[in-house]
Formats: C-alpha cells, sequence, structure tokens
C-alpha cells in the first residue's frame, strides 16, 4: 500500500529530523575514545555476531 | 583530613545515587517489558491486521520524542512511559501473528526471545562488571543510527531483501552498542533520570527482538 509506505518514510524522516541535534551534540561534546577503549567494545560486539550466526543455524 | 572525610562522603552518596538509578530503572524496564508482553497478547487475541505495527510505532514514536521528554521528571512520566511501551508490544502482537503462521514460526520466536534476553544480559553485565566509560561511542552511534535510517528510507522504495537483511544486522549491533553506552552513562552518572534510561535501554531490547526475528525468519528456510 502506498499510503502505508509514504507514513513510514515520514516517520523515518521524522527520526531523522529528531536525531541530527544528537548526533551533534555526541559528535562536538563526547569524550573521546582513549587507548584500549574501542577494543573493549569490538569484543562483545564480535561475541554477539557470533552468537546470532549460531541462533541462524539453530533455526536452519 | 576534613577535605579527605567530605570527598568520600560524596562519593558514597554519587555511588548510592547511581545504584538507585540502576536499580529503579531495571524495575521499570522488567514492568514494561512485562505490560508489552501483555498488550502484545491482547493484540494476537484481536487479530491485528499488520499496519497496526506501523501506527503503534510512529505513535510510540511521536509520545517518546514530543512527550515523555517533558513529562520524564514528574510522576507523568510514569504512565507515558507504560503507554509508550504499550503501544509497541500491541504492534508487535500483529507481527508475531505473521510469524506464527510459519512452519518454524514458534521456534523462531521462541529463539528470538532467549536470543534477545541472552544479549540483553550479556552486554548489561559486561557493562556493570568492566567499569569502563561508554559514552565516547555517543557520535559514532547517533552517526550509524542515522545511515541505518537512510538505508530504510531508501529500500522502502527500492525493496531489496538483501538490503532489509543488511539493516536488521546493523540494528543488532547498533542497539548493542547502545546497550553498553546507556548502562554506562547511568553507571558514571550521565544520566540520572531512571524513565528515560529505561526508555532507551527498552528500545534497544525491542529493536534487536524484532531484527532478530527478521533475521531468524528471513534465514530458516520458511520464505
Amino acid at each position: 500500500m502506498d499510503w502505508m509506505k509514504i507514513l513510514a518514510a515520514a516517520g523515518v524522516v521524522m527520526m531523522l529530523f529528531f536525531m541530527w541535534p544528537a548526533y551533534k551534540h555526541w559528535s562536538q561534546n563526547g569524550p573521546k575514545a582513549e587507548k584500549g577503549d574501542w577494543q573493549a567494545v569490538v569484543l562483545p560486539l564480535a561475541a554477539i555476531v557470533g552468537f546470532v550466526v549460531l541462533l541462524i543455524m539453530m533455526v536452519r | 583530613m576534613n577535605q579527605f572525610d567530605l570527598s568520600t562522603a560524596r562519593s558514597q552518596e554519587s555511588v548510592l545515587e547511581t545504584n538507585k538509578v540502576l536499580k529503579n530503572t531495571y524495575m521499570l524496564l522488567s514492568a514494561t517489558l512485562v505490560f508489552s508482553a501483555i498488550m502484545a497478547a491482547v493484540s494476537m487475541a484481536m487479530t491485528m491486521p499488520p499496519m497496526a505495527y506501523m501506527i503503534s510505532v510512529i505513535g510510540a514514536m511521536v509520545l517518546g520524542i514530543f512527550v515523555l521528554p517533558r513529562t520524564a521528571n514528574s510522576s507523568k512520566g510514569i504512565g507515558v512511559i507504560f503507554l509508550i511501551t504499550g503501544l509497541m508490544g500491541f504492534g508487535l502482537g500483529s507481527i508475531l501473528s505473521i510469524y506464527l503462521a510459519l512452519p518454524k514460526g514458534p521456534e523462531i520466536i521462541g529463539t528470538a526471545f532467549g536470543g534477545t534476553g541472552i544479549i540483553f544480559l550479556g552486554l548489561s553485565g559486561y557493562a556493570l562488571t568492566s567499569k569502563r566509560d561508554f559514552s565516547f561511542m555517543g557520535g559514532f552511534l547517533f552517526a550509524g543510527m542515522m545511515v541505518v535510517l537512510l538505508a530504510v528510507l531508501a529500500n522502502l522504495f527500492m525493496d531489496l531483501p538483501a538490503l532489509s537483511l543488511a539493516i536488521s544486522a546493523g540494528i543488532i549491533l547498533l542497539m548493542s552498542g547502545f546497550i553498553l553506552f546507556d548502562t554506562s552513562r547511568i553507571i558514571s552518572g550521565g544520566e540520572t533520570n531512571y524513565i528515560m534510561a529505561t526508555y532507551g535501554l527498552y528500545l534497544a531490547i525491542f529493536n534487536i527482538f524484532i531484527s532478530l526475528l527478521h533475521l531468524l525468519g528471513a534465514l530458516s528456510g520458511d520464505d
């Protein structure tokens, strides 16, 4: 249904519009990463990727 | 010595305040998740059409953007957060009805539910025990969300199944990052309002569940 797509698109555009100030705030005023910070994020996210692959294999 | 006593008392006060916010957040989060599940069951019993999902989510989004920030510092905020999560649960019910009709539907829903719970508990436990400040991820997470939203917007008109799966995978990773970010902000005292903290964590859990459901449904070989 076209009107549903237009409604969804309006919702997405509204979210983009309201997310922009949050992005600007955090990119300008947020603390910068220190040594080892990104490593501490990548490890659990890699575990999530592995876990999701495992879940997909379980339902196949 | 007096200065030392004063700073120790202040740090104890701040730890107590942080623990209070954390406890209230998890209690409200549990209550809102249970309420969402009840509303999803109501929606399934009423056999709501799929468009109920979109209307509910847009209604919840409008409340979350315009009403919740204005009421979060008063008792009205509790009512608003239950209204938002109830609406989202009601919308979710229509999606669950579609998945239940698939041959492996109950298995897919159960796996997505259990998987979401394990992801949330694992990441929360990691953020709580590592004591790291993950607020440096803020700019990256919001930029990532904007890229994902642009991809969602494009795919509304292009209807590419591969892009749709990539979006779901991206949302799971971004929402996992938001769980670390939100939890560490509560611990570090960056978020002192438990209603807003609950809203952030609820959205992350909801989006992980929906995206996991989509990935498992599409890759289970059912459709």
